[in-house]
């Protein structure tokens, strides 16, 4: 199944990083990144494929927020199919 | 593909603009509930809404984890109960409350809704006691919501149950009197009252509809008005795009959560209801909406033309994204849910006669409106007529839902909480309505040619 993560906060080194780290962690592998400085804010959106992970989908969107606290991120994880539905027919 | 721009723009309508799913309700039929022993009748109710609605709340979870749209609630909506009731050898209705309230709590929703009758055209003995027990029934639960419908374009309106509701009003408010008349913000009365409406107080699920069914509703008055804001001082037809655009991707959201849900619960999908449904969360109201296509304040001259706009393209645009478009559908304007239209009623720009006009052009009618406590119960039957002839005449839906608080009068606020929000006291007319309200009867169905 695919996801997409999305982070968005104040740029600082090690983000890409700790993200990357949190998501192999589970398993969750990463099909697609693309990150930008969008008015000053870091911004990176990630396709991953959560279909290997042993997480529940909660729990991997738990992980994630709790490392977004950490860093003063705001780091969310959603399927897919609601950008498709929303954006594409 | 999709693109980074399409994927943050979604995540700032969810983080920013209160975009969410107002509702997941669960539909389910108490016809096979029927039983003349009351005390069996009501353990029916509770087994069956159990068995149906167990996996409701943990689904919508689910959903909401996966998808990181938040569903604001999960609600169940059953059979008009002065049906179920009214085959058992009792005069006492309000067990089958203290049922659906214990089944509400047992699933973990936060209302159900169908303690209601259908009497548009007459009134049953069982309608009667419905709707006689409905203010000891609302006092003495929490999560029940009740409606009446009196009356329908087919038959006319009922004007003994208008006067009826009139007083059953005024009773519940007393009843709740301790919680500032609560138990008014849980009963609406209609005309045309829709069968698969998802929007509580007003929810039941229609004698017509299949054993369990899913209706969703969406939101989105925030994502409207920020998309708005990017073509102020454009003209209307172009501002009506807008709105269409956005309703569009709101509703396919809405529209993907609920056969999602339908799949998982196992339950066919009823219909999405694209209402715009405002919360007193500033950034989420209706009237800002207004207000943003240039009216100094929601109420002002003006208003009725940009609700009928809004509420037109906000149809147009969510019915080609849904398979099946039901409900209520058009924009909400209830005063007190309302952060705009609290301002706008406390100004006293947007009055009680303003707000009938505007239901002319939307849904649903005078929705949680505040009035003195000492309102005369005919004076609220009156309203409730009024309202009931523009649903009547115009072939819509229309309702009441009016609070006449006690011991509060025009310049007070109640305070409700929640979604419920807080509703400024609005004045109603001094003059009696009595004569006009004492005479009974029945308003005629109208003609349906010569429309003008």
């Amino acid at each position: 199944m695919n996801a997409i993560v999305t982070v968005v906060g104040q740029d600082r080194v090690g983000i890409i990083a700790a993200v990357c780290n949190r998501l192999a962690g589970h398993n969750v592998n990463i099909l697609d990144i693309s990150q930008t400085i969008l008015q000053g804010a870091f911004t990176m959106v990630m396709a991953v494929d959560v279909s290997a992970s042993a997480a529940s989908f909660g729990e991997l969107g738990q992980s994630l927020n709790e490392l977004g606290a950490e860093m003063g991120l705001s780091i969310r994880i959603q399927r897919e199919e609601i950008f498709d539905a929303m954006h594409h027919i | 593909m999709l693109n980074q721009k399409e994927i943050l723009s979604t995540v700032e309508m969810i983080d920013q603009q209160h975009l969410d799913i107002r509702t997941i309700t669960m539909g389910i039929s108490l016809l096979s509930c029927c039983d003349p022993d009351p005390g069996r009748a009501c353990e029916k109710v509770y087994e069956k809404i159990c068995r149906c609605a167990e996996k409701l709340v943990k689904t919508g979870q689910d959903i909401e984890d996966e998808f990181g749209i938040p569903i604001v609630n999960k609600r169940i909506s059953v059979t008009p109960m002065a049906m179920v009731a009214g085959a058992s050898e009792t005069e006492d209705y309000v067990p089958f409350a203290l049922a659906l309230d214990r089944a509400a709590r047992s699933c973990g929703v936060n209302f159900i809704g169908g303690y209601s009758a259908l009497v548009q055209k007459g009134m049953t003995k069982a309608d009667e006691r419905l709707i006689r027990s409905i203010p000891e029934a609302l006092a003495r639960t929490e999560l029940v919501c009740s409606s009446v419908n009196v009356g329908s374009t087919r038959a006319g309106i009922n004007m003994d149950a208008v006067a009826l509701m009139g007083r059953v009003i005024k009773e519940t408010a007393a009843a709740t009197a301790d919680r500032d008349g609560l138990g008014c913000a849980k009963l609406v009365v209609f005309c045309n009252a829709v069968e698969d409406n998802p929007f509580m107080a007003g929810a039941f699920h229609g004698a017509g509809e299949a054993e369990k069914v899913i209706n969703v509703g969406v939101s989105g008055p925030g994502v409207v008005y920020h998309a708005l804001k990017s073509v102020r001082g454009q003209p209307l037809d172009v501002a009506a795009e807008t709105i269409k655009k956005t309703a569009f991707r709101v509703t396919r959201m809405g529209q993907l959560v609920a056969q999602e849900a339908s799949r998982r619960l196992d339950t066919p999908f009823g219909i999405v209801d694209l209402s715009l449904a405002p919360t007193p969360a500033i950034g989420d109201s209706v009237a800002r909406i207004l207000e943003e296509l240039g009216l100094e304040v929601c109420g002002t001259h003006g208003t009725t033309a940009a609700l009928a706009m809004l509420n037109d393209a906000v149809k147009k645009g969510g019915v080609m994204a849904s398979s099946s478009v039901g409900g209520l559908s058009g924009a909400f304007i209830p005063v007190s849910e309302d952060e705009g239209m609290i301002a706008a009623a406390r100004r006293g720009t947007l009055c009680l006669d303003k707000l009938e006009a505007m239901t002319c052009v939307c849904s649903v009618g005078l929705d949680m409106i505040a009035v003195p406590g000492d309102t005369p119960a005919e004076t609220i039957s009156a309203i409730i007529a009024d309202e009931a002839a523009i649903g009547m005449v115009n072939n819509k839906t229309t309702a009441v839902r009016i609070l006449p608080t006690p011991g509060k009068t025009v310049g007070d606020t109640i305070e409700m909480g929640g979604l419920l929000g807080s509703a400024p006291v609005m004045p109603v007319h001094p003059e009696s309505s009595a004569g006009f309200i004492s005479r009974g009867g029945r308003i005629p169905a109208p003609l349906h040619s010569l429309r003008n």
